[in-house]
């Protein structure tokens, strides 16, 4: 199978230090992962290409990278599946970090972020004589997020960590969870109340902005995402719900709930709290222009027909 | 064709531009609307963060008039698409989780029984209408027009609830229909990334630098305009845009259409009539472009 593989390439003692694109073409197993011809281009072609892989099977993570733009392990991806139509792969360092050179991203900021969260267990009551004895269902829960091979894949793509480096990031955050959801971390209930308020602050979990990247690109199914979003949950069971991220929730459900839509002009003021006189009036500029050009929401939001129907719901499901 | 038409909340409120276009378009396509009697909110990913049974709940209640309806639900949004969506996989996926759900439903009579269909507008006609039949309505052609395609997140990703796997052309959506209205797909890094909405209210710093990246990206590609499938999209691209680009500190002044805006520009559709002036971005210099491509 003829493939050619375009590959970003950096070398930082070059004179004129910067990526440049160089393709290889190449025939290939039929059956070859593109780490599989990354190897061969590096033994037969040209020994100068740097890159980071070693089981081959998946579960190390240090083979993870950007292939046609997408985060992900090369290990894992077949060249066949991912060639276009003209037959060429691209492949690139993993984002949102530097490159040390060609494929091989400093991992620096990634260790960095999971050292953060303390990554190890806190429990703050009395030490058991035995050892803690955790039910079997809070343990598959947690497998599925012990899953994580740390590989950045999902740091890689991050599009909050792309405009916004001081971000905890994907990875950090459902390692976080990984001790907020284990029922040995924080007090006798496991309630983790101190990483969470730590993890509420300003670039910690509320940042996220639910773009599902990261649930994409996980080799492993560890749906990082979904993890930050159950962690929203904790912090506000856990009295930690003072920002704007959990209020805009609160304000979101009580909105449906009451009329079976969404009122869009109350969310923003409810969400920056009614009292936040600086805030509110950051929004007069964009709520002028949105009038002068007639799209400002209606002032009286009205319900559906039936609403009783829906405030039953929420009375049962949510209060 | 008809289909259970489901517009969502921001169609009718913070873009009110986009209802009427949708609606104007598929009635000049010969595409009968039903619009779900008393639809609800499908949460917009917000809701199921905090109480994912009473979401479900909700949207299985969509499902099941659409069902009555025996109808395929149309949306118009990518974040109801990709939101209802999840949520039908979750209903699909436990037996036990549906039950309990009908059981709320059913002291309106209703019964949820899995068999609805959910479309975004832009998957309909490139699927069910087809473009063949699409091209005998355009009348003002576009060439000359560069235009950058922004999906929103829900309507790629995640990819098993959107049904990619069998409709694999539903990734390059987009780009299809723009080619095929006669004017040139701008291809550009951001067209598949956030739009920065959902933290607004939450980190504006962050969502501000989103809106100023991907807008100037697709500028700087010799953009004349953004199309996007998302009203939620368009609120931050368009009435957030003036704000992205004093704190990128450049001009960018990119005007940003609904899907449906473009389509009836194709079909020969006023601007006016299509709700461009309601547009924060001024969209004058486009129209002249498109008035000067339609004479030559
Ligand atoms: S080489 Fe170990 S994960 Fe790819």
């Amino acid at each position: 199978m003829d493939v050619t593989v375009k590959i970003k390439r950096y070398d930082p003692e070059s004179n004129n230090a910067d990526y440049v694109w160089q393709e290889y073409p190449i025939a290939i197993d039929e059956n070859a992962t593109v780490l599989d011809a990354l190897i061969q281009i590096r033994e037969d072609d040209d020994g100068t290409l740097s890159l980071r892989c070693s089981c081959r099977s998946a579960i190390c993570g240090s083979c993870a990278m950007k292939i046609n733009g997408q985060g992900g392990l090369a290990c894992k991806t077949k060249a066949s599946e991912s060639m276009d139509k003209d037959g060429v792969i691209r492949v690139e360092p993993a984002g949102n970090m530097d490159t040390v050179k060609d494929l091989v991203a400093d991992f620096d900021m990634f260790w960095n972020k999971i050292r953060e969260i303390e990554p190890y267990l806190q429990p703050e009551g009395e030490v058991p004589d035995g050892e803690y004895v955790v039910s079997n269902e809070s343990m598959l829960h947690l497998s599925a997020v012990t899953a994580c091979i740390l590989c950045g894949a999902c740091v890689s793509d991050c599009t909050v960590l792309e405009v916004d480096k001081s971000f905890l990031g994907p990875a950090a955050l459902a390692k976080a969870y990984r001790f907020t959801a284990d029922p040995r971390d924080g007090n006798e209930d496991g309630v983790s109340r101190d990483r969470l308020k730590v993890l509420g602050q300003p670039s910690g979990m509320w940042d996220c902005t639910r773009c599902n990247m990261c649930v994409q690109v996980c080799p492993k199914g560890v749906a990082p995402m979904d993890r930050i979003m159950a962690m929203h949950d904790q912090a506000i069971e856990a009295g930690y719900g003072n920002n704007n991220g959990a209020r805009h929730a609160d304000a979101f459900i009580e909105s449906v709930g009451h009329t079976g839509r969404l009122d869009e002009l109350r969310l923003p003021v409810k969400t920056v709290g009614i009292t936040n006189i600086p805030a509110l009036l950051g929004f007069a500029p964009v709520g002028w222009r949105a009038m002068t050009h007639g799209k400002l929401p209606p002032l009286i939001h009205k319900s559906v027909e039936d609403v009783q129907i829906i405030r039953n719901l929420y009375r049962k499901l949510e209060q | 064709m008809k289909y259970a038409f489901y517009p969502g909340c921001v169609s009718q409120g913070g873009a009110p531009e986009l209802y009427p276009a949708a609606k104007l378009i598929c009635d000049r396509l010969d595409i009968e609307l039903e619009e779900i009697h008393a639809w609800t909110c499908c949460g917009a990913g917000v809701m199921q963060e905090k109480n994912q049974l009473f979401s479900d709940t909700l949207n299985a209640r969509n499902l099941a008039k659409a069902e009555q309806q025996g109808l395929t639900i149309m949306t118009i949004c990518s974040t109801c698409q990709g939101v209802i969506a999840q949520a039908n996989t979750r209903l699909l996926a436990d037996p036990d989780y549906l039950a309990e759900i009908n059981g709320y439903l059913a002291e309106e009579g209703l019964e949820y029984k899995g068999t609805a269909q959910i479309k975004h507008l832009l998957w309909i006609l490139i699927e069910d209408y087809g473009l063949d039949n699409l091209l005998p309505h355009v009348t003002r052609s576009l060439g000359g027009l560069r235009l950058a395609p922004f999906y929103g997140c829900y309507i790629v990703r995640p990819t098993e609830a959107l049904g990619i796997e069998d409709h694999p052309e539903r990734q390059t959506s987009l780009e299809t229909l723009i080619e095929t209205l006669g004017a040139t797909a701008v291809d550009y890094d951001g067209k598949t990334k956030c739009c920065g909405f959902p933290i607004l209210t939450i980190n504006e710093k962050n969502s501000m630098s989103m809106v100023g990246n991907h807008t100037s990206e697709a500028k700087d590609l010799g953009a004349d305009a953004m199309v996007t499938p998302c009203p939620l999209c368009h609120l931050n691209l368009d009435g957030y845009q003036p704000k992205a680009a004093r704190q990128a500190n450049r001009s960018i002044d990119l005007p940003i259409l609904h899907l449906p805006q473009l389509i009836g520009l194709a079909m020969g559709i006023s601007p006016s009539e299509l709700g461009l002036k309601k547009h924060i971005i001024n969209t004058a210099p486009l129209e002249l472009k498109l008035a000067g491509s339609t004479s030559s």
